[in-house]
């Protein structure tokens, strides 16, 4: 093609247009973020520029009249099962660029998921189930260290039994799930507006991610956990005070072991004011934190952030699901921590290097059974609750997670799909066209933060709806009876020894 | 009385308003007969207004003013406040003297050249809510009670 280059030629996508249903309106020329549409005065009609488009499928779903198709590309390179069209078009952009290529979102290389592989129990006969829509159902969930054991005393005033035992800091979740750690700046305002007005609408948790807390979203600190990550944005007493709860961000599981990236173009004035940062200046955070190189080094840090906030906040440290997961989790539970948050290998990113995000990393399935079992062993899963996030797609992921081990789920790509990601994955490019993860004004005012809100917050009901038919058809009234109970699940499909790592027996066993 | 509001913060200039008014106001109702096949488009009652590259946009509609001043521009009679409170133009009536453009402080009035009428929202009567509301995709439109301001 004229002036395109050869790479950019065997594109991706082809924008079918109807010329009968066009109806010369234009939306499609404006919603395009990428500039793929055009209208041609001189012909009256509307051209297109397939090499341009990603995907996203903005244009046919504005389109009025249903006049706008996206199809994947039919026309090939010569089959062949070792160089996939994706592996060849990687080469020929590297060939081009000599650069490394960016992507975003979640690994979605095909890699087993082990939901898939699981099923869940059932009562019948002689268990009897419960129907959730008759009888009380319980998915309130508190997150942070529980007490060895607890001490109950006899107060002679009152006459009634009293606590004696002191409790640990704990966060109250009215369901299992936190909208994950999404930063301001890689999200936009919107974004963050519509989770945290959602999270406090349910009674949940909404993650600031490691962009500090606009001052605007102040005020639903009873629903937010602010983090820390290595470039420290946006830290002060103030910040770490606003929440109910401190996250440390180790490591995120798209990338693990490499630090973020927020281009200064991106840093407008709102997010250089929230960060700290001047404004146009690139927000880089370092791989490693350069304070933290051993667990003890992360026990300072743990202890620092409770004194700063006076011992009244529950501190989670989150850290990339990699080999030796275990015994880093192990590790991490005796530096101090309340909860781990333990991100898999398919959780989300605003932009990780292609290479990292489809090679690095484990999948979460595996890595929270084997964390789970090694701080039982231990005799210390009480002293951290579990936050697992990277690869829950439904409530059936959810509940399987629970019965896994986990405490709490971490929703992050569904959050996202909630507000109207179509996982386009070019988040890195900052022209987000459905006003998510940009912060051009023109294109952020796509994603309503009322209808976010709304949409998160029915999103959590429905599945807080099916996990109760679940439970109820399980015989249980709580989830709290479910976690951690992986009697509850048999495997389908798996060898032994996954297994063993998963610690399911085979279905029908 | 229930009124259009529009939250300019929410718009995003993708102008379907018009496209949702245009084809309520035609004979077929059909988006693709209306704006192709039939022999006179309508004219939207709806704009979108647009500034510095469409970071700031609105739709301007017609506020369905207590006291119209289009109203009382009006020299043949042709605009009329009902019960409701809804300002509609009997085009019977309107003589094209665009008294009414010039009165209306919101320029919420448009001529239709070719027909020599005035032109203006009607607030959809064969509708529960209007058509630009419904058809807006980010709720940048609110139909509801309300002032005219």
């Amino acid at each position: 093609m004229l002036y395109k280059s050869v790479n950019e030629s065997f594109n991706e996508f082809m924008i079918e247009r109807s010329d009968p249903k066009c109806i010369r309106c234009k939306v499609c020329v404006r919603q395009c973020a990428y500039e793929v549409h055009s209208y041609v005065e001189a012909d009256d009609r509307l051209a297109e520029d397939n090499t341009l488009c990603i995907g996203c499928r903005r244009c046919s779903a504005l389109c009025p009249t249903g006049a706008i198709t996206i199809r994947s590309n039919q026309e090939t390179f010569k089959k062949n099962e070792s160089w996939s069209a994706a592996h060849i078009r990687n080469v020929y952009a590297q060939a081009d660029t000599g650069g490394i290529l960016l992507t975003a979102m979640g690994n979605p290389a095909k890699y087993p998921i082990y939901w898939d592989h699981l099923l869940l129990d059932a009562s019948q006969v002689t268990n009897p189930s419960i129907d959730p829509l008759r009888e009380p159902m319980e998915l309130r969930t508190y997150l942070g260290k529980k007490p060895d054991r607890i001490e109950v005393v006899h107060n002679e005033k009152t006459g009634k039994p009293e606590l004696k035992t002191k409790l640990s800091p704990q966060l109250t979740l009215e369901y299992p799930f936190i909208f994950s750690a999404m930063s301001y700046g890689a999200l936009n305002l919107n974004a963050h507006r519509a989770m945290a007005a959602a999270a406090q609408e349910l009674g949940t948790i909404y993650n600031t991610g490691e962009g500090g807390l606009h001052k605007d979203l102040f005020k639903y600190g009873k629903n937010v956990i602010v983090q820390v990550a290595s470039g420290r944005f946006g830290v002060s007493e103030q910040y770490l005070n606003a929440g109910v709860g401190i996250e440390i961000k180790i490591g995120q599981g798209a990338k693990p072991g490499i630090g973020g990236h927020l281009p200064g173009e991106k840093v407008d004035d709102q997010i250089s004011e929230t960060r700290m940062i001047p404004m146009g200046s690139d927000a880089i955070s370092p791989a490693p934190h350069h304070d933290i190189y051993s667990i003890e080094d992360l026990r300072q840090l743990i202890y620092a952030l409770k004194e700063a906030t006076n011992y009244t906040k529950p501190v989670s440290v989150k850290i990339a699901a990699v080999h030796h997961i275990a015994a880093i989790a192990s590790g991490v539970a005796r530096a101090g921590a309340d909860i781990i948050t333990i991100d898999g290998f398919r959780g989300g990113t605003g932009a990780a290097p292609q290479v990292i995000r489809d090679n690095v990393g484990i999948p979460m399935e595996l890595a929270l059974a084997a964390v789970d079992s090694r701080l039982r062993d231990e005799g210390i899963r009480n002293q951290v609750s579990i936050v697992v996030g990277g690869g829950v797609r439904n409530s059936g992921d959810a509940i399987k997670a629970i019965a896994l081990g986990a405490d709490a789920i971490n929703l992050g790509t569904s959050a996202l799909l909630a507000m109207g990601c179509t996982l386009c994955q070019r988040c890195y490019t900052g022209k987000c066209p459905w006003g998510i993860t940009t912060n051009n004004p023109y294109l952020a005012k796509r994603l309503n933060p009322e209808i976010g809100a709304e949409k998160l917050v029915n999103l959590v009901h429905a599945w807080g709806h099916e996990m109760k038919e679940i439970l109820g058809g399980m015989g249980l009234n709580a989830l709290e009876s479910l976690r951690g109970n992986r009697y509850k699940l048999r495997a389908v499909g798996l060898t032994e020894k996954d297994m063993n790592l998963l610690g399911v027996m085979p279905a029908g066993e | 009385m229930k009124r259009i509001y529009t939250i300019e913060d929410a718009c995003i200039g993708c102008h379907l308003c018009e496209v949702g008014c245009v084809t309520e106001h035609s004979l077929s109702k059909d988006p693709v007969k209306a704006f192709l096949h039939e022999p006179e488009r309508p004219i939207s009652r709806c704009t979108v207004e647009e500034l510095h590259g469409g970071i700031i946009s609105l739709s301007t509609t017609c506020r369905h003013c207590d006291e119209p001043d289009c109203l009382r521009a009006c020299i043949s009679g042709a605009i009329q406040k009902n019960a409701e409170g809804v300002v509609r133009i009997d085009t019977e009536q309107c003589v094209g003297c665009w008294s009414c453009v010039m009165a209306c402080p919101y320029g919420a009035i448009q001529r239709n050249l070719k027909k020599k009428k005035a032109n203006k929202c009607d607030l959809c009567p064969d509708r529960k809510s209007p058509a630009c509301v419904d058809a807006c995709p980010n709720r940048a439109l609110v139909y509801r009670e309300g002032s005219q301001k």
